[in-house]
């Protein structure tokens, strides 16, 4: 029998994102026929309408409203869960920073097993589910099995299950704040420190020249700015670009990163791990510049180029100015 | 403040090209050089900066076997005062929950006031930290960009999206998943290594950390890997195979066209 | 030197004046001694230095350089100045010693007759000559001020009231002597004309109507005046930069001897007992040798130096000049004279920066050009040796390092691809590598190193290389996936430890071989084999043999076709450090039709390319790549190619190129690349690499 399938959702301001379509997709690959339940959490006005955008995908929304809940604090969030959830269930989440630092001591609480970071699942067959995930950065893919006679925590990857439409239905709110009680916690949330704006906001540009480790040292940073200025973009980069402190933090796109929606994306010396891909949204025209013919940026760009960044920037660029009866 | 920093062992991401073997389903793992998992390496870094700010140990520890010791080895010679290798054939084949019991037996033999460990290994999972600190009771934090010592407590930033820092008060003791970046690492050279060839470095067995055959090892695990593959490739990008200024041409021309130039 | 005769009447003047001058002597003289022994007490400290060996090519050297001065014409108007002074000080030794006994016993006499006749017109005009110098000298600090004596703001304040007050000294010193010659040639019996137009004759000739008793006054205060200043100077020497008229003698007696080479970590302790040693490199001051502190005392604050190091040119927080005099004022304050030693900080963060100390490119531009021998390389490198100790190494240059470690060159890659230079299919046609690998034997090693073997530019080095050694019929080979890293950068990075083990494997693999001689078209491998290796067999570089082959007859060339003017840049390890100039240049020079200029910064003036092996992954805080400097430099003489013979060459200048925007008008070739395109003249197709062809 299928054990009954729950997706936790994230919320901000009262909106709810992709994410929910995707647990949504991503609950219906492992049972078709499943009907899951949202779970959101959170405190007053900003819960009820998340709540109320959910239950356009969701047919049952669990409603978990608490002062203490205001800001998602993983560790009470965790004590919420457990005293709602059912045994033996499957609670997916997405692998963000959130689901990082909730699901791993859920899924020991739960006595369920943990998979991280998932790609693609078939659907439920005997005991166990099959799962696809990648090691080293992308560069391999590996099958899992998993045990879930205990039920299961499951990550899912942003962006990896196509979301589902939202249809006309109206799903059913079920209040749980009762349910949950006081908290304790030793961790106690004090403060978000948003990131300092940059002499650039990336994300108010239609064109990024995007540069990653391939641009092999900061001097090299210049070409990538060449290019462009003569094209009327801004330059953003990748996290290893930032932790070699080549660019500031305001300039990468990523995960930890800034979420951008350029018209046009030109990923170079980009290798494509996910953690960057995913703070692309809204669906760019990428075009991808690398050395490595096997670099996983391939499979999401849309044009590619094998080659050197070094070279084919400046070449660019000069095609630019020529283009444009500038000076070279 | 004695600080325990759980490592890994790994092939190293920048030295190696990892590629099927011959039989399409393990990696090929005969030509590959292994070090010290990077968020690790940040984690013992930090707990030794914190360890020479307020004093106290660093202890490092690993699960796995005799091909280990050299990275444990290595973190003596950065600067951590012991090392402890968590070995037994019982616990060959743990998913992350076995390894997270596995650590957990060997933090209840002894007194730690802070648990590090990097944010991520290889395998990309982020799951023993968490899983540690559930199985304690400890509080947790995920992506940790800064720690501050207080008096019974940390005050730490996690690194959320938007390049924004969420701050916390941690009560001691709590496990923390670091990430890279957090500080810049010292060098350890081969005559750090050497100094500290002689430094031993106890095993420890399943007895010895007082957990139950049943819950760790191959039979105790949940989730397991069936074989590893490379996908068969999408129709992915199309590729421009002209001369370079080709390429440039068309490059130019696409972003043109979609309204890129200004 | 005619005694002196103070007084012809007056004995009692005579008697207390005497005890006077005697007092001063003696005074000034234990003054002198106690400063010094002061001075060389951190000397007494420091770590020890071998520098005992080959006394007699010491003793030809401190001939050469000493007193033949012949460093200092290479700054032609500052050098004659100071050979003019030395020469005048030398020839007033005599003088200024026996002026000093004659305050105590009158009758001394150094040279009697004719000669002493010779040497006092010898020396009347020599105390002219230093004296106009002096005031030559002067007029240059205030007026001119040549840049190289500029202080820049974070270094402290000037140098020129020091500077000016010594000079004015020396120019006092000068004017007493002559004083004091021009009186005493009245108090003789006979008056004789001094040496005509020299500064006692214009004396003379003041004086010459005064009375006896005026001149003797006059006498008496240049002698105390001659005497007190003779005294001051001794014994303010050892507080400045003037040390160096005493210590020059000894900073060059005890100087190196060998270019190219390393000092051991530590003198007299064996590889195998540096288990042993406690701490390595120069953390604190006394961790340096007495022959470095030596060096300290020695520098005359020329900033010959700084003027050509590259890293100074290009910005970087490094000037060779101010490790030294910074370096000494610390052992001035931490080892004072009047008072007790006080010391043990660590020099790292006290009085240099982690990134001067990291910016050194050891091209020996700095040691070229010292008039006092005063080394640098030495002490770079064992302060890097200090911070690798440490563990206090930049992020940028860990990488390598470990990469060093785990495979053997600083890119990561896979040993066993490390010959894949050798199979692309183009050149397989023309020429088939032999890998030595037991099986296959060879007279010849082909030493590859790392860069060539995997960089994918540089490699056509390499397959021009092997072309030109099939053509000569040299029956060669590589080691291939035997080979690592020569460790040459390794060594002078600080990472000794590192280094001793790629040598010590690849001494191994070379010896399995069976080579019997050595050939490389690295200069960075070529002087690691030649000076850090030992036990191998001889090695020399591809250009050597080249120019042997093309003298012999059996390298011919081909016209060049392309109409360009060519230039050689001397890389900095197969020109300064191992002196092959010529070779390069008649290989050049043999090909018809090459015209070909030289920049005014050449064989030991060449200006560094920015550096090699890890240099090339440290990112340096600069305001312009040394690269550039030397392209524009290139472009300056009218050239268009740059012909080099170092593949780290070959990456910074490509580099600079594109970074000066030159591309198109500035093209630069490897020796070997050019040879290999002129000894059998192929079409450009084949030759995509060489970027001389067509542009």
């Amino acid at each position: 029998m299928t054990p009954r399938i729950f997706a936790y959702i994230q919320h901000r301001g009262g909106v709810v994102d992709d994410s929910a379509a995707e647990l949504f997709a991503a609950a219906k690959a492992i049972d078709p026929k499943a009907s899951p339940t949202a779970i959101l959490s959170g405190f007053g006005a900003d819960l009820e309408s998340a709540c109320n955008s959910a239950k356009s995908l969701y047919a049952e929304v669990w409603r978990v409203g608490h002062e203490g809940l205001s800001y998602p604090n993983a560790e009470l969030v965790r004590q919420a869960l457990l005293t709602i959830l059912p045994s033996d269930c499957i609670v997916l989440l997405l692998h963000d920073h959130f689901g990082i630092d909730l699901s791993p001591g859920l899924s020991v609480k739960l006595n369920s097993p943990f998979v991280p970071d998932v790609l693609a699942m078939d659907a439920i067959q005997s005991e166990s589910l099959n799962l696809v995930r990648q090691e080293f950065g992308g560069q391999v893919s590996v099958h899992i099995d998993c045990d879930f006679s205990t039920g299961a925590v499951i990550n899912i990857r942003p962006g990896a299950f196509k979301a589902e439409q939202p249809t006309d239905r109206q799903g059913v709110i079920v209040d749980k704040s009762s349910e949950v009680g006081t908290f304790t916690t030793k961790r106690r949330y004090v403060e978000t420190i948003v990131a300092e704006a940059g002499d650039v906001d990336i994300t108010k540009h239609s064109v990024l020249v995007s540069i990653g480790r391939g641009i092999q040292e900061k001097d090299n940073v210049a070409i990538a700015e060449e290019l462009a200025s003569v094209l009327g973009a801004a330059v953003s980069c990748s996290r290893p670009v930032v932790d070699a402190k080549w660019m500031e933090k305001s300039r990468q796109v990523g995960s930890s990163g800034k979420t951008v929606k350029p018209k046009v994306y030109l990923a170079c010396g980009i290798s494509g791990a996910f953690q960057h891909l995913s703070g692309l949204k809204g669906n760019p025209f990428i075009i991808a510049i690398n050395k490595n013919p096997k670099a996983p940026i391939f499979q999401v760009a849309d044009v590619g180029i094998v080659d050197d960044v070094l070279e084919f920037l400046p070449e660019l660029t000069q095609k630019t100015r020529e283009s444009r009866g500038v000076a070279a | 403040m004695n600080i325990l920093v759980c490592v890994r062992r790994v092939p190293d991401s920048s030295e190696n090209e990892i590629k099927l073997n011959s039989e399409g389903n393990e990696i090929e793992r005969d030509e590959l050089v292994y070090s010290v998992n990077e968020p690790d390496n940040y984690a013992v870094e930090e707990a030794l900066q914190i360890r020479d700010r307020v004093g106290g140990t660093v202890t490092v520890v690993t699960v796995g076997g005799d091909e280990d010791e050299e990275v444990l080895r290595r973190q003596l010679a950065m600067g951590a005062n012991q090392a402890v290798l968590l070995s037994d054939d019982a616990f060959s084949g743990s998913d992350g929950r076995g390894n997270a019991t596995i650590l957990k037996g060997f933090v209840q033999k002894g007194n730690y006031d802070l648990i590090l460990t990097g944010v991520q290994a290889e395998d990309g999972a982020s799951q023993v930290g968490g899983m540690l600190a559930a199985m304690l009771d400890y509080p947790f934090a995920s992506l940790v960009n800064s720690i501050a010592v207080e008096d019974g407590k940390v005050r730490v930033s996690r690194d959320i999206e938007g390049g924004n820092r969420e701050i916390n008060e941690i009560d001691l003791p709590c496990v923390l998943s670091i990430q890279t970046g957090i500080n810049e690492p010292r060098y350890v050279g081969m005559r750090g290594i050497r100094q500290v060839a002689s430094v031993p470095i106890p095993t420890l067995g399943v007895t010895d950390i007082g957990v139950a055959r049943a819950t760790v090892g191959a039979s105790a695990a949940k989730v397991k890997r069936t074989d590893y593959f490379v996908p068969e490739l999408g129709k992915g990008a199309e590729m421009l195979n002209g001369t370079r200024k080709e390429n440039a041409e068309k490059v130019l021309e696409l972003v043109a066209a979609r309204g890129g130039i200004k | 030197m005619v005694g002196l005769f103070l007084f012809p009447h007056g004995h009692d003047w005579l008697m207390t004046s005497r005890s006077l001058f005697l007092t001063i002597h003696i005074v000034g003289v234990a003054c002198f001694v106690y400063i010094v022994s002061r001075r060389l007490v951190p000397l007494v400290r420091a770590e020890r230095d071998l520098r005992f060996d080959q006394p007699l090519i010491r003793a030809s050297r401190v001939l050469k350089f000493w007193l033949g001065q012949w460093r200092h014409p290479r700054y032609k108007f500052a050098g004659t100045l100071h050979i003019l002074i030395f020469t005048g000080f030398i020839l007033l030794a005599a003088r200024a010693f026996s002026s000093l006994i004659v305050g105590i016993n009158p009758n001394f006499v150094m040279l009697s007759g004719e000669a002493g006749h010779l040497y006092d017109i010898v020396t009347d005009y020599a105390a002219t000559v230093v004296f106009l110098c002096m005031v030559i000298a002067a007029v240059r600090r205030l007026v001119f001020r040549p840049a190289r004596y500029s202080v820049p703001a974070r270094y402290g304040k000037a140098h020129t009231a020091d500077a000016i007050f010594l000079l004015g000294l020396i120019a006092i010193l000068m004017v007493a002597d002559s004083l004091l010659a021009a009186s005493h040639s009245f108090q003789r019996q006979s008056v004789e004309t001094l040496a005509v137009l020299s500064l006692p004759w214009i004396f003379q000739i003041a004086l010459g109507s005064a009375s006896l008793a005026t001149i003797s006054v006059f006498g008496i205060v240049a002698y105390l005046v001659h005497e007190i200043t003779f005294y001051f100077l001794l014994c303010y020497r050892p507080f400045g930069i003037q040390f160096h008229v005493e210590t020059s003698l000894f900073s060059i007696y005890f100087a190196k001897l060998e270019r190219g080479t390393v000092k051991p970590m530590r003198w007299g302790i064996s590889d195998g007992q540096l288990d042993q040693v406690k701490s390595f490199g120069v953390k604190k001051f006394e961790d340096f040798t007495w022959k470095h502190i030596l060096d300290f005392y020695s520098c005359a604050d020329c900033g010959r130096c700084a003027d050509n190091c590259p890293a100074n040119a290009a910005g970087r927080p490094l000037a060779p000049r101010f490790l030294t005099i910074k370096a000494r004022d610390y052992v001035f304050k931490h080892y004072p004279v009047f008072s007790k030693a006080n010391n043990n900080k660590p020099l790292i963060g006290e009085i240099y920066s982690e990134d001067e100390i990291w910016s050194c490119t050891t091209c020996g531009a700095c040691e070229e050009e010292c008039p006092l021998l005063v080394e640098y390389i030495d002490k770079i490198v064992d302060l890097r040796r200090g911070m690798i100790d440490e563990g206090n190494v930049p992020q940028s240059l860990q990488k390598p390092l470990k990469a060093l470690e785990s495979r053997g060159n600083p890119y990561g890659k896979m040993e066993r691809k490390r010959a894949d230079w050798t199979k692309s299919p183009e050149f397989l046609q023309t020429c088939n590598v032999r890998v030595l690998d037991g099986k296959a034997k060879a007279e010849t090693l082909y030493f590859v190193d790392s860069i060539t073997s995997y960089d994918d530019r540089m490699q056509s080095i390499g397959r021009a290389t092997a072309r030109i050694l099939k053509h000569i019929g040299e029956g060669f080979g590589i080691l291939g996936a035997a080979e690592k890293d020569s460790g040459h950068e390794v060594r002078r990075f600080g990472e000794e430890m590192l280094f001793q083990a790629l040598r010590d494997h690849n001494t191994n693999s070379v010896k399995a071989s069976g080579a019997r001689r050595i050939v490389t078209a690295d200069p960075h491998a070529y002087n690691a084999l030649k000076h850090d290796y030992k036990d191998v067999p001889p090695v020399e570089h591809i250009s050597q043999v080249i120019a042997r082959e093309v003298k012999a007859g059996k390298i011919k060339f081909t016209p060049i076709k392309e109409d360009k003017v060519f230039t050689y840049h001397d890389p900095c390890y197969l020109g300064r450090h191992n002196q092959i100039y010529d070779d390069p240049r008649s290989v050049l020079d043999a090909i018809p039709g090459l015209k070909r200029v030289e920049m005014q910064r050449s064989r030991d003036r060449s200006f560094c390319c920015g550096g090699g092996g890890l240099m090339l992954f440290y990112e340096p805080t600069e305001e312009q790549r040394m690269g550039v400097l030397r392209v524009r430099m290139a472009a300056e003489t009218g050239a268009n190619v740059i012909v080099t013979a170092c593949p780290f060459c070959m990456v910074n200048i490509e580099d600079a190129i594109k970074v000066a925007g030159m591309e198109g008008k500035v093209w630069v070739v490897d020796l070997t690349e050019l040879v290999d395109q002129q000894i059998a003249q192929q079409s450009c197709a084949e030759i995509r690499e060489t970027a001389v062809c067509g542009g």
